[in-house]
């Protein structure tokens, strides 16, 4: 066949043909599943405006988006920094962004990963379908955005954006991780704002309003704790439980947790994610090439960046910054393809049931059912901890020196395995913090519990400024005291209700 | 199919508004780097952005996380030379060495310590013009994009149909109709002559004339085919923008440099000689500062002497109006220049000169300036000189005075002048 085009010009022609051509390899000869595409040509300013609204098409304004922007582009015009080259949007349909700066090769490469690789993993993987509506998103956004800028109107930029600061700071507490939230869409959002806000407020108000009667102490009874369980869901609580709080700012508590529910899965699968749009685009355009669809020069150019995004510094490395999501993503896939087709003796014993099976079938279940901790608990297989030279240090403050702890060999394999799979899991690796009671009797502080893992301690500092904007919420004062494996309180963190609190 | 939207030329400045509410937020601080700035640079050079730095710690956004201490274990690629059980002495000096299994501690921000950013030049005049409490009116008149007018400019070959020159078009399709013809014409003729030639010659020639009248016929055709008009020949009007104002006009920036003005007055009389310095621009091409300094006598000095060298002694303010005058004598004939000048000073003059001062003023300075204002510098009461001018004043329209304490009381000196400014305009 003859290639499609052989310069590194792009138009909006060859685009559609290429994104044909990728499509039809894609769906026809691969059988992904995806939403439809919606392809978007953007300027490198727009991209700037898009990454710093947290990459969404509309959101609502805060001057957080403003510093990020303001720093972008700071670095983008001294040259420190290179755009990224593609945001792709969990909507349906998928968005995704081609910067015009790019050349063909790199439009395609970014079809192929972006609508392609990522669109397909958005609607097959198990969290997003749970935790995200694609098709609803853009809508709530744009309620949210519309509900703000109402709500800067009526009260003001800086009470808006002050409360705004306080959601932040806990948005990755406003998640529940085992509940399945509801899908809703722009009217019935509306609708139910409404009603929500009226019975809550009666809501709060009896909660309250039981405190002051002391006959019922008097009976010997305690009172019932409040929360009756430790609540995970910080954001949720103050919504639902803050006592001061005017209907509309429970509504932007509200915004805040809906917005970080909706990234809370790209966090728990960057590794599975990116992997998965690397190995797709590197399977796609590779093939693309065999059917003589794209020329030498076309792959030498893709095969550049693509082995740029795929690198990996080893530890030694001045540019070692962590491990690359990308690399062992990649890695990873590329690996149960592998097993799947020429298995080793090796790959049997630790895989027998995807040894030899077909990997399309395969490669879909591993897309599908897992999360970063549990696929790398499930598929990191002892060569690829070899060819990534993998080792674990452990680095204990009640010892002098560093260990080592494993490495590549048979005895290492499986903690290799085990303390990777961990350095994924959120749950460990972001502070366990959570609500533990709330003093109804007495000043109505809230009590928080940080339960240590691994002696961690939090950084004091920023607890401490956390704990301000808590306590802005609260409206009263909280604490907070960090608990050891054994229970015991370890640490103490108190900060007063504001003076201004909402009110 | 997937669908393709070109997005480029919708909402460029999306983050306009994110980027409003940063500087918004953190106003208190961009303030203090624009004082500083102003304190910085020349007058003329106002009008331009400014990089401003603010603590990073102002602008950090707190999360919960992780201190030093207690177990981790962390996975890392490339091992080279360790085996199981290796002890490693710990790195130094925190997140620098690769091994330290502490990823999260760099999160404290050991980084940098200042968040730095660029003012447009729109953004640093905002927060400039916030401190001297001008109305919005004036303030957009100021920092406004000068009023450009269409000139005209010749013409060119391209343009819209509106705008076609016919008598130029028509008489450039005449030239292309001519020089196009021309060598058709001349084998034409030659052609023709031939012919009859032939003809009239008795010789069988039968063949030489019909090829001689095709030759003719063919010649004729081309020529009728040479359009009377083409696209080539479309002349249109040029037109130019170019700035309105096209006069000129010299300022003068008088101050008092004696011993009791202090740095902190002498930057206040510059935003003064700022806010004139703005307004000149707005309204004339060129503009030409002169800097007299004086204490007991005056000297003409450039711009950093005037606002950065220290002097001592009395004060004798009529010496600085004396050179004044000179000065306009000499370099700027009131018929060719606009003459602008602002005076500042903290009211002390020796006595028995201040009516000398009123008297040079409204005698041989006041009737060829445009606009002359003074701003006394002080916290205490008025002296004599302030008295001496406060006679001048009344029935001058080209005269204002103020006494100041803040920035904010500048603007009312120049109230008149921009008063008029928009008047003209309307």
């Amino acid at each position: 066949m003859k290639p499609i085009s052989s310069g590194s010009e792009w138009t909006f022609d060859l685009i559609d043909r290429y994104d044909a051509a990728i499509r039809e390899v894609a769906l026809g000869e691969y059988g992904l599943d995806i939403y439809p595409v919606q392809l978007e040509v953007i300027t490198a300013e727009q991209m700037m405006d898009a990454y710093s609204s947290v990459g969404m098409p509309v959101n609502y304004h805060h001057w957080s988006f403003g510093k990020h922007f303001v720093s972008t582009e700071k670095s983008y015009r001294r040259g420190q920094m290179g755009l990224a080259y593609e945001i792709v949007i969990n909507s349906n349909p998928c968005i995704a962004y081609l910067m015009e700066e790019n050349s063909m090769t790199m439009q395609a490469l970014v079809i192929a990963h972006a609508a392609y690789g990522h669109n397909s993993f958005f609607k097959g993987n198990y969290l997003f379908r749970a935790w995200t509506d694609a098709s609803s998103i853009i809508d709530y956004l744009v309620f949210a955005k519309q509900y703000i800028t109402q709500c800067e109107e009526r009260y003001g930029i800086s009470a808006v954006e002050d409360l705004l600061d306080s959601c932040h700071a806990l948005m990755n507490y406003g998640v529940d991780r085992y509940k399945r939230p509801e899908k809703l869409s722009l009217e019935q959002e509306r609708v139910r704002q409404a009603e929500r806000e009226q019975y809550l407020q009666t809501q709060i108000n009896d909660l309250w309003r039981t405190i002051p009667r002391r006959e019922r102490e008097a009976d010997g009874h305690a009172a019932p704790r409040f929360p009756s369980e430790p609540q995970e869901n910080l954001l949720y609580f103050i919504e639902k439980a803050a006592p001061l709080l005017e209907p509309w700012q429970r509504e932007i508590v509200r915004i805040v947790r809906k917005v970080a529910q909706y990234f809370y899965p790209q966090r728990q699968t960057q590794v599975m994610n990116e992997g998965w749009a690397t190995f797709w685009h590197y399977t796609l355009l590779n093939r693309l090439y065999e059917k003589g669809l794209v020329t030498d020069g076309f792959m030498m150019e893709f095969l550049q960046s693509h082995t740029n995004v795929v690198m990996q510094p080893p530890v030694t490395s001045q540019w070692y910054s962590g491990i690359n999501p990308y690399a062992l993503g990649f890695g990873m896939y590329q690996d149960i393809k592998r097993i799947c087709e020429v298995p080793t003796g090796e790959d049997r014993a630790w895989f027998p049931d995807i040894a030899g099976s077909p990997w399309r079938d395969t490669l879909d279940f591993a897309m599908k059912n897992f999360k970063d901790e549990s696929f790398i608990a499930q598929y990191l297989s002892p060569k690829l901890i070899r060819d990534f030279r993998l080792f674990s240090i452990r680095d204990d403050d009640r010892d002098d020196k560093l260990e080592v702890s494993a490495i590549h060999d048979e005895g290492g394999y499986r903690q290799v395995r085990e303390l990777l799979a961990d350095q994924y899991n959120l749950g460990s690796r972001e502070p366990n913090i959570q609500v533990w009671s709330v003093n109804m009797r007495g000043d109505r502080s809230l009590l928080l519990r940080h339960t240590m893992h691994n002696r961690r301690p939090l950084d004091r500092g920023s607890a401490v400024e956390v704990l301000r904007h808590v306590a802005r919420l609260w409206g009263f004062d909280v604490r907070m005291e960090s608990v050891d494996a054994d229970g015991h309180a370890r640490e103490h963190f108190e900060v007063k209700a504001p003076t201004e609190a909402y009110a | 199919m997937a669908h393709i939207i070109d997005r480029r030329l919708n909402g460029k400045n999306k983050s306009a508004v994110n980027r409003e509410r940063f500087l918004r937020r953190f106003k208190a601080q961009i303030k203090e780097a624009v004082a500083r700035a102003v304190k910085g640079r020349s007058i003329t050079d106002i009008d331009s952005g400014e990089s401003v730095s603010i603590p990073v710690k102002d602008t950090s956004e707190p999360v919960f996380h992780h201190g030093k201490g207690g177990v981790w274990e962390h996975v890392h690629p490339g091992n080279e030379e360790f085996v199981k059980g290796d002890r490693i002495p710990r790195p130094q000096g925190g997140g620098g060495g690769g091994g330290s299994g502490q990823g999260k501690a760099s999160q404290d921000g050991q980084g940098e310590d200042a968040f730095a950013f660029e003012l447009s030049r729109e953004e640093f005049m905002d927060v400039f013009f916030d401190d001297l409490a001008l109305p919005n009116l004036v303030k957009t008149q100021l920092s406004g994009i000068i009023e450009m007018k269409t000139v005209r400019a010749g013409f060119t070959n391209d343009g819209t149909p509106a705008n076609i020159n016919i008598v130029r078009s028509l008489r450039g399709a005449m030239g292309r109709r001519i020089a196009m013809a021309a060598p058709m014409l001349a084998s034409l003729n030659e052609a023709e002559e031939e012919l009859d030639s032939l003809l009239e010659s008795d010789a069988d020639t039968d063949l030489d004339e019909r090829e001689r009248r095709r030759r003719i016929h063919l010649l004729r055709e081309r020529l009728s085919a040479i359009p009377f008009i083409d696209p080539f020949d479309l002349r249109y009007n040029n037109r130019v923008r170019q700035p309105k104002p096209t006069s000129q006009a010299v300022m003068f920036c008088l101050m008092d440099v004696s011993g009791s003005m202090d740095e902190q007055k002498k930057d206040m009389a510059k935003r003064f000689f700022i806010l004139l310095y703005l307004f000149l621009q707005r309204a004339y091409d060129r503009i030409e500062l002169v800097f007299i300094r004086h204490h007991t006598s005056a000297v003409e000095v450039n711009e950093h002497d005037f606002f950065h060298s220290r002097e001592s002694g009395g004060t004798v303010v009529s010496s600085a109006l004396n050179l004044m005058k000179e000065v306009v004598h000499k370099r700027y004939a009131s018929s060719e220049w606009n003459i602008y000048a602002a005076q500042a000073s903290d009211g002390d003059n020796w006595d028995s000169d201040s009516a000398n001062c009123a008297r040079i003023l409204e005698e041989a300075l006041l009737p060829v300036c445009q606009y002359y204002a003074y701003i006394e510098i002080t916290e205490g009461e008025p002296q004599n000189l302030w008295y001496e001018y406060l006679r001048i004043r009344e029935g001058k329209r080209n005269f204002a005075m103020q006494k100041i304490r803040d920035a904010a009381d500048i603007y009312p000196v120049f109230r008149e002048l921009f008063k008029k400014q928009q008047g003209v305009n309307k």
